[in-house]
């Protein structure tokens, strides 16, 4: 039986899982040696931190899965990730802002979930918040040089600003699973996290010389599973080789 | 376009040249400012460049199957090897511009020139058991390579190759677990991984280069100490080590004249296909263009995140642009 | 920075020191490119830490390092050589005592 604790570690875990994947792309295509082993390192972080949540998901489930059935056997309708985290990787300004914008908010989502009644939620969240900050140095002063580098690299880097933002409505969407979470502790506020997100971003979007877009925002879908066209094709990739042998162990 | 520079081979001071000699042959280190003529420098640049070039090369055919790997816990180990094998290109890369040619440089001169890379990358990945083969055999075949390297004669390369070989220990290992999964696996594991043997043994032992008599530049190489082993001996050493892991997890290496020489304890093999190594390394293997192509789309593609972190530095920390 | 033959600049160089567990000194890891020195500490971290190795890091620009010459090398480090009275193994401890 799916309970609210079980659809929120989904919702942790598939961020993490979809945005890692994404992140494992660039290994081998990096604009410079360097990035490509730092951004494979925040993608092992992401993957790492996915495989924790979804383990424990499937405990909380208590049908017998474990990470890999959860993240290999689960189809599109079923997964719980942000939309933004699906789309595909773009340009390394595009993968740098969305980094950003997204590790801007987990810092205060775990912060709050690293010191939550759930002894192995806050396990796992301190652990997390610690990769976290890295994982938000590293992007945001991406940002900020890409932002407020040469006239092509502003350019790129405020239209990656422009594709992204208006799905960050998503960061602070809350429904019962929330709620009822709330009400043991555990969740917390996405209203209270909202200004704190919006100082710290501005602070750094500042620095890059450039502006979130006034239009409006997209709609909301992926905590309930309705997602873009992109994640079909990610899972078709990443699932293939596990469900072409059914029961095999690797 | 770039070319590799080749200025005429100078005439060498001879005094300093056999002082430089008798340094090599009493096993002392090489360090960037210490003399040395000028073809030790050239030979080392062209062999160490080439080095890094083959490990980020290397990155392209793992880095196929990442999106794709059947588990979490194997899609972790595969993106910290690939990423791995970026850090060794790294290494070397530094380590070879104490030799006086900026990296930058070097690249152009495999994407944009004629510089070569280890020609086992030109082969393509078409299995996941191919990423467990690959660790096996092409890093075990490395790491025999590379632990003779930690000896060479100069100092930032075999400080490089000491870091590596640390390192590669890891790849190997997870690479023979794969193959021993899949070998005790079901029976289509078991035929993905030995029909994936069958396609990298022949080109893992290419990897040690030609024998000894046709490879043009083993002699001035063996002579500095920048290797101490042949092709061959290398070679050899390989085989031995592979053998009876092949055989403990039930796998069969694609040679019919493979059999143990009881005298000297050596695996004796069958002879290797030059033409095809030759077609290779001319550019024309399965992969030689799709790999350059890739690499190429990757540098230019990342031009503008280059440029625009040194033109925000230039505008922000004037100092720190400068001092290096 | 300085520019490839194809236009496109290579970052400087950066010398990485990194300090293992357990109060060692520095010690020279290697070396990075980076366009400035937070991302020089940046890259060092992610390329010279990965398998737990530093508590701490320096980055220093290569060309701010002062190195001695190869010629040096007598004038400089010979008269380190002659000088046993400088190691503990110069002196005798009397007989019977073990633990000094
Ligand atoms: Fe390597
Ligand atoms: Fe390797």
């Amino acid at each position: 039986m799916s309970t609210p604790l079980f659809e929120y570690l989904l919702r942790l875990g598939d961020d993490r899982l979809i945005l890692g994947h994404r992140n494992a792309e660039w290994c081998g295509h990096g604009p410079i040696l360097e990035e490509d082993i730092a951004v494979a390192n925040v993608a092992l972080d992401q993957t790492g931190e996915a495989q924790l949540l979804l383990n424990l998901a499937g405990q909380i489930e208590g049908q017998g899965r474990d990470a890999d059935q959860l993240a290999y056997w689960r189809d599109e309708t079923q997964f719980r990730n942000l939309q933004m985290l699906e789309l595909p990787r773009g340009d390394f300004g595009f993968t740098m802002v969305r980094q950003f914008l997204f590790s801007a908010h987990a810092h205060f989502v775990l912060e709050h979930l690293a010191s939550c009644p759930h002894d192995d939620l806050a396990g796992i969240a301190a652990k997390a918040l610690k990769e976290n900050r890295y994982h938000l140095r590293h992007s945001s002063e991406w940002v900020v040089r890409l932002g407020d580098g040469t006239d092509e690299s502003h350019r790129r880097i405020q239209a990656a600003l422009d594709e992204l933002w208006p799905w960050t409505v998503e960061l602070f969407y809350e429904d019962a699973v929330d709620a009822a979470l709330k009400a043991e502790q555990i969740a917390p506020d996405q209203a209270a996290i909202k200004p704190k997100w919006e100082a710290m971003v501005t602070e750094v979007l500042t620095r890059a010389t450039v502006q979130p877009p006034k239009g409006p925002m997209r709609m909301v879908g992926g905590r309930k599973g309705r997602h873009t066209e992109h994640l079909g094709h990610l899972l078709a990739e990443m699932q293939i080789v596990a469900r072409s042998h059914p029961g095999a162990s690797w | 376009m770039a070319t590799e520079a080749k200025p005429a081979a100078p005439t060498e001071d001879p005094v300093k040249l056999a002082e430089f000699e008798a340094r090599c042959d009493r096993g002392e280190t090489i360090e960037p400012k210490d003399w040395m003529p000028e073809k030790y420098r050239r030979q080392l640049t062209r062999m160490m460049s080439q080095h890094a070039h083959s490990e980020v090369v290397g990155m392209l055919p793992e880095g196929n199957w990442i999106t794709r790997a059947p588990n979490l816990r194997r899609k972790m180990c595969l993106i910290a090897k690939v990423q791995d094998e970026g850090g060794h290109g790294l290494y070397i890369y530094c380590g070879t511009e104490t030799l006086g040619t900026d990296r930058a440089e070097l690249i152009d001169q495999y994407l944009y020139g004629t510089a070569k890379y280890s020609s086992i990358f030109n082969y393509p990945t078409l299995t996941w058991a191919d990423i467990g083969v690959i660790g096996w055999l092409v890093d075990g075949a490395a790491i025999v390579n590379q632990t003779m390297l930690a000896h060479a004669s100069y100092g930032p390369y075999a400080r490089a190759m000491i870091r590596i070989c640390k390192e590669e220990n890891f790849h190997k290992r997870q690479g023979y677990e794969l193959c021993a999964t899949l070998a005790r696996g079901t029976p289509a594991q078991k035929a993905m991984v030995q029909d994936a043997v069958n396609r990298w043994w022949w080109p893992s032992l290419m990897m040690f280069g030609p024998h000894d008599t046709n490879s043009p530049h083993s002699a001035d190489l063996l002579r500095w100490k920048v290797k101490q082993k042949s092709n061959d001996d290398l070679r050899q050493r390989f085989v031995n080590l592979t053998v009876p892991q092949a055989q403990a997890i039930g796998l069969t290496l694609p040679d019919p004249d493979l059999k143990l020489d009881q005298a000297t304890g050596d695996w004796k093999f069958g002879e290797i296909d030059w033409s095809e190594f030759n077609a290779v390394i001319a550019g024309n293997g399965p992969m030689n263009r799709e790999r350059i192509a890739a690499r190429r789309k990757a540098h230019e593609e990342g031009a503008w995140v280059r440029e625009a972190a040194a033109a925000y530095a230039a505008k922000h920390q004037p100092a720190a642009g400068q001092a290096a | 920075m300085s520019t490839g033959p194809n236009g496109v600049g290579e970052w400087p160089l950066w010398e990485v020191f990194t300090q293992a567990p357990g109060g060692k000194p520095h010690e020279h890891a290697g070396s990075v490119h980076a366009p400035d020195a937070e991302i020089a500490l940046q890259n060092a971290r992610d390329v010279y830490t990965r398998r737990g190795e530093a508590v701490s890091l320096w980055v220093v620009p290569s060309g701010a390092i002062v190195a001695s010459a190869p010629g040096d090398a007598g004038p400089f480090f010979d008269p380190g050589n002659d000088k046993p009275y400088r190691h503990p193994q110069f002196y005798k401890t009397p007989r019977g005592v073990k633990v000094f």
